[in-house]
């Protein structure tokens, strides 16, 4: 364990190297004319440093807190940092797709994921997160702001109320799923059995999850605080099976989307990729202490951090705090 | 418990996703390094990450979809390989699982498989373009 937590330090004095290099590098070159006034105090340098921090605290404590990259990312760094709320969002999307794409191999060989229960759903969330994306990038800061505060703190509320249920009772597969052939096993390790699992309400939760693909796709926030419940509670997926699958498909869903914020412009390279690596470490780090942490107490953090963050975007959209 | 498609869908998910990771690295690396000049000087980008996308393409005249491809020899850009090829493991993915399906006569999921590689594929096309605010 030790030899793994030093393999992580290394990765980050190595990225931390690099970037620090780079600042020294770019400040004995002379200063560009800037086409407007820029007499900020902070060197350029500083806020992808403090990106990389962010994230890789965030990514530890998304893990812990069992939530996705996305839904900390987009309002917490749209709401404490410099950055256009656009290249939040396209951050914020491939932040969320690098997580479910290094997740992904894994959960599927283990068979936690299950491909017959994501295609159906990823074709109908993928398409919509299209729409999300084009309807996200062509609304004014303000109403995006607005409305990701209102998102937030709903999905507060989903985390408070909503229950999880480990084994969701699903008396008959309905017909859909039957014709889909979407049911399967999967191996639980705490009891050491096989569990066989069916869905149910196949209709009602692809439809849910038009709106749900249209939200990820608006602000960039991944749909992993959707997903689950969607999958778990309305279909009757095993919580397990659902979080992997919901993981899964988020690769799938927020791939669409972050073309749509790629081909706008609406990628900076200098923001994602500190923040693609800060968080991708911060998960491994939180993976490694998950065991030795209460998971309730964090699930609260996480709680109490979405409720500032979305307040934040909330005011800010108002335009009460700015 | 892992069909065939599956296991061969992540074993590809697997190499494609490091493989990009890794991409991102070094062309990072060389980003900030200055090896190769960026198009937008780093100094300037505190200027321009405030801006509506929009507002920042027009003066900064960086062109939409994918012309970046042309402009690979800037630092800034040359990181969109990377980030490109992490948005487009899914596809290929998807492609890999195809035959798979059709093979095993599933093709209800041989069609929504095709589907989704069609929607991926519009995605990244770049004939989707906001209409910015």
């Amino acid at each position: 364990m030790l030899k793994q937590y030093l393999n992580v330090l290394l990765l980050v004095v190595v990225f931390l190297t690099l970037l620090l290099t780079g600042l020294v590098l770019a400040s004995s070159e002379p200063a560009a004319a800037a086409p407007m006034t820029a007499n900020s105090s902070i060197p350029w340098w500083a806020w992808p440093l403090i990106l990389f921090v962010v994230t890789f605290l965030l990514g530890i404590v998304a893990v812990l807190g069992g939530v996705g990259g996305g839904v900390l990312f987009v309002p917490i760094i749209g709401g404490f940092f410099p950055f256009h709320i656009d290249f939040v969002r396209g951050a914020g999307l491939l932040v969320a797709l690098a997580g479910a794409l290094a997740a992904g191999p894994g959960l599927l060989k283990k068979g936690m994921a299950d491909l017959r229960l994501a295609i159906p759903v990823a074709v109908i969330a993928s398409s919509c997160a299209i729409v999300g994306a084009m309807i996200g990038l062509a609304l004014p800061a303000k109403v995006v702001n607005i409305s990701l505060g209102g998102t937030i703190l709903g999905i507060v509320v989903i985390m408070l109320m909503a229950k999880k249920s480990e084994f969701p009772e699903v008396k008959q597969a309905d017909n859909l799923s039957t014709a889909l052939r979407i049911s399967g096993i999967y191996h639980e390790a705490s009891s050491g059995q096989d569990v066989n699992w069916q869905i149910h309400r196949t209709p009602q939760g692809l439809a849910t999850f038009i709106i749900i693909g249209v939200m990820a796709g608006m602000f960039g926030l991944g749909a992993g605080w959707a997903n689950v419940p969607v999958l778990n509670l309305m279909m009757g997926a095993p919580l397990k099976v659902s979080v992997a699958t919901s993981k899964f498909l988020l690769s799938i869903t927020d791939s669409s989307a972050a073309w749509i914020y790629v081909n706008n412009g609406a990628v900076l390279p200098m923001m994602v990729v500190p923040s693609i690596i800060g968080i991708m470490l911060g998960s491994i780090v939180g993976v490694r202490i998950l065991a030795r942490t209460k998971p309730a107490a964090v699930r609260y953090i996480v709680i109490a951090m979405l409720l500032f963050a979305g307040s934040r975007a909330l005011l800010k959209g108002l335009g009460i705090w700015n | 418990m892992a069909t065939e498609e599956q296991l061969a869908y992540a074993k590809l998910l697997d190499i494609g996703m490091k493989a990009g990771l890794l991409m991102l690295v070094i062309t990072f690396a060389v980003y900030v390094m200055g090896i190769l000049t960026p198009y937008v000087p780093v100094n300037d980008l505190p200027n321009y990450w405030k801006l509506p996308v929009k507002q920042y393409l027009e003066v900064t005249h960086i062109p939409h979809g994918w012309a970046w491809i042309g402009m690979l020899g800037k630092g800034d850009f040359l990181n969109f390989i990377g980030i490109a090829f992490l948005a487009g493991v899914t596809i290929i993915c998807y492609v890999r699982i195809i035959p798979i399906l059709f093979r095993k006569k599933d093709t209800i999921y041989a069609v929504l498989a095709i589907l989704e590689v069609l929607v991926l594929t519009l995605a990244a096309s770049g004939l989707l373009k906001s209409g910015g605010h």
